[in-house]
């Protein structure tokens, strides 16, 4: 029971779905709803989890003594100072002005942007190192490479020709060979799908 | 070592010192570069600009602090150009770190232009599992958000007055920095039809052409560079249009790494 | 910028985490090890009061307690059934929620993974070929580009002869593909590098004229 029952679920419901897209009745149009509704609040708890995961893990390092555990100490003194400045004033504690809001933008966004900032970097460094024209294939990326890059540069009189190139490389090559692949997407995402509406799939489960 | 084996083995740090000064210069001593509009991103100006007064865009906001370099700058650019004519916006955060940067960029465009909440703009703010956040506004906004971001029932704001779902709304504008933009594609246009365009990041850009061509969305704007091609459209540069000469100059170095790193390649190869 | 003491304050201590996160760009160290540890729990506990406002309080908190409607204490159960994941005991019990979710997402998107990713691309891809005009001779590129890159990914036939062609074609396709996506990478990239220069070129004239 602790396996079929769940599985029985998750095959009635899915199958549900499936045929509700193509009945636009009433009843399944109410059932339909009231299951996205429930599905948001199912899911904000499961969200918690996260949370809670974290905490476990800052928590356990600290009362080890791992090594750099004194930076868990750093996370779990965010955390519990957002936790705290979120929840005292009520739900106006998240409004624009407030102390936590003030931590978002000056502590939490520039550390994310400056994150994804030193990216910039890595690229430069990667293109020096890896990106060699060894052979014919990575001779046709590099070139188109060179070409999407060369679209934001000034190149008198022949930008014009460079813009129309580019402009063919994204509208005609490139979007047939993302078409592949989305195409290849949608097979393999919908496979996966029935595999998981027929319990042949059954990972999310866990173990016993 | 030969002089081309010793490039081969240059301490990147070397490189993260020229691109650092690639980014420091022309933000210091700043020129302008030309801005060549494509039609991907003059078909989402024209959508915008032929919505009349009153009528109602949904403008989603999905993308998280990080993103906001490139984003950014194309939020504010319809978000005046929307209220410049008038027209309404519903606006949702699907990203889970993004709904307090969105109601900052919110407060300070409507303030701009004296837009009031809940007569003018509407902002749902953010609920989890995206996906089905875009399913269920397809029936009804209020059966994943029933009251708007700063707690009042969608049924108490004038402008939801009759706003039911995607029908009432001329189009979606989607801008995203993550794969939230599939689910509007797939679910927003898939199954209920609406108009969607998009707003992405440079990495995302190329992706999206295919359903450019399907006409399963009728726009894109890539990056930082479809930032700027609309800001030049509703005349108002800003920070994308600043941000391009440094692209330019930026690139330029990528450009020469890229074909010293292969000059060194073949030279080294040679000499073996 | 920096108009006064607290957005000074505020806008000094974001400069410092910037140099923090960028130090490491020489090797990693200390400062960018606290800075790395602060964002976690920072962003960790600003989600957690994300959930609670926009989330609990809307979703459930107040259709039950102010509306009356008791019927979705249902989800909220589901949704506490959850949390018995942590229980090597009763972590079975979790397995009922997310079999709920499991079921209506899947249901959900097998029609319309096929419908848009599948249907609607190969739709799209049946175009008009002939060779009046350039038009015509690119459809014929696109048609080509997607049958050659749908064969490459097809690996239960070996890529021998008219097949093979078709495949290396196809990945010749699809390099140019990954090469336009690289070169949007960069620019992509770049973007977010200019962004956090920006922001310390304004911060640094803003500081010193708020201190004169």
């Amino acid at each position: 029971m602790r396996r079929q029952l769940p599985i029985l679920i998750v095959f009635v419901s899915g199958v549900f779905m499936i045929i509700q897209y193509f009945i636009p009745h009433e009843s399944f149009e109410f059932i339909y709803e009231y299951a996205m509704d429930w599905i948001i609040i199912i899911g904000i708890f499961a969200m918690l989890l996260g949370l809670w995961s974290l905490t476990r893990v800052s928590v356990s390092k600290v009362q080890t003594k791992a090594p750099g555990w004194g930076f868990s100490v750093m996370t779990l003194i965010g955390l519990a100072t957002m936790l705290f400045l979120g929840i005292y004033k009520g739900n106006k504690s998240i409004a624009e002005g407030t102390l936590f809001m003030d931590i978002f933008w000056n502590i939490y966004t520039p550390i994310q942007a400056t994150m994804f900032a030193l990216l910039a970097f890595y690229i430069a460094s990667a293109a020096y190192r890896a990106f060699r024209a060894r052979t014919v294939m990575s001779t046709i990326l590099l070139v188109t490479a060179l070409v999407i890059m060369l679209r934001l540069i000034p190149l008198g009189p022949l930008s014009g020709i460079n813009q129309t190139l580019a402009s063919w490389i994204l509208t005609v090559p490139n979007m047939a060979a993302k078409r592949a692949i989305w195409i290849g997407i949608g097979l393999g995402a919908t496979a996966t799908c029935l595999k998981i509406i027929f319990g042949i799939e059954r990972a999310y489960m866990g173990k016993d | 070592m030969t002089f081309y084996e010793r490039l081969m083995q240059l301490d990147r740090r070397w490189i993260y010192l020229a691109i650092a000064i690639a980014v420091i210069i022309p933000v210091l001593l700043p020129f302008k570069v030309p801005v060549y509009i494509t039609p991907e991103v003059r078909s989402v100006y024209n959508f915008v600009e032929n919505t009349q007064p009153g009528e109602i865009i949904f403008l989603a906001i999905d993308y998280d602090p990080n993103a906001m370099a490139e984003l950014h700058p194309m939020a504010k650019s319809i978000m005046r150009q929307a209220f410049s004519k008038n027209i309404k916006l519903i606006i949702s955060a699907l990203s889970q770190n993004g709904p307090g940067m969105a109601e900052q960029l919110i407060s300070q465009i409507s303030k701009e232009y004296n837009k009031k909440n809940g007569v003018d703009y509407v902002y749902l703010g953010y609920k989890p599992y995206f996906g089905i956040v875009i399913l269920a506004m397809g029936q009804n906004y209020r059966i994943p958000f029933p009251t708007d971001y700063y707690g009042t029932p969608l049924d108490s704001l004038p402008m939801m007055d009759g706003v039911r779902n995607y029908d009432d709304v001329k189009g979606i504008i989607d801008i995203g920095g993550g794969n939230i933009t599939e689910y509007w594609i797939n679910y927003a246009n898939g199954r209920y039809k609406a108009k969607v365009a998009l707003g992405v990041t440079g990495v995302m850009t190329a992706d999206y052409y295919p359903f450019l061509q399907s006409g399963q969305v009728f726009g894109i704007l890539g990056g930082l560079k479809g930032a700027s091609e609309y800001e030049r459209l509703t005349k108002r540069e800003g920070e994308a249009t600043e941000g391009m000469s440094i692209q330019t100059v930026a690139h330029l170095v990528v450009i020469a790494f890229i074909l010293i790193g292969n000059i060194g390649f073949f030279m080294s190869k040679k000499k073996k | 910028m920096v108009t006064d003491l607290t957005t000074a304050i505020w806008n000094t201590v974001a400069v410092f985490l910037t140099f923090c996160i960028f130090s490491f760009l020489y090797k990693d160290n200390p400062f960018y090890k606290i800075a790395e540890h602060i964002v976690v729990g920072v962003s960790a506990g600003y989600f957690a009061a994300l959930l609670l406002w926009d989330g609990l309080v809307p979703k459930l908190w107040e259709p039950v307690v102010k509306q009356g409607k008791w019927y979705y204490l249902i989800p909220g159960f589901l949704g506490l059934l959850m949390w018995t994941r942590f229980s090597k005991r009763y972590s079975w019990i979790s397995r009922f929620s997310i079999a709920f979710y499991m079921g209506i997402a899947t249901g959900v998107a097998v029609p319309l993974y096929v419908q848009n990713y599948v249907l609607r691309q190969l739709i799209s891809t049946m175009l008009p070929v002939h060779f009046q005009n350039l038009t015509g001779i690119f459809n014929l590129l696109i048609i080509l580009g997607v049958l050659c890159s749908l064969i490459y990914f097809f690996f239960s036939k070996e890529h021998k002869g008219a097949m093979g062609l078709a495949a290396r074609v196809g990945i010749w396709n699809l390099m140019v593909g990954f090469g336009a996506g690289f070169g949007l990478t960069v620019m992509g990239r770049v973007s977010l590098l200019i962004n956090r220069v920006q922001f310390l070129e304004n911060y640094f004239p803003s500081l010193i004229r708020f201190i004169r």
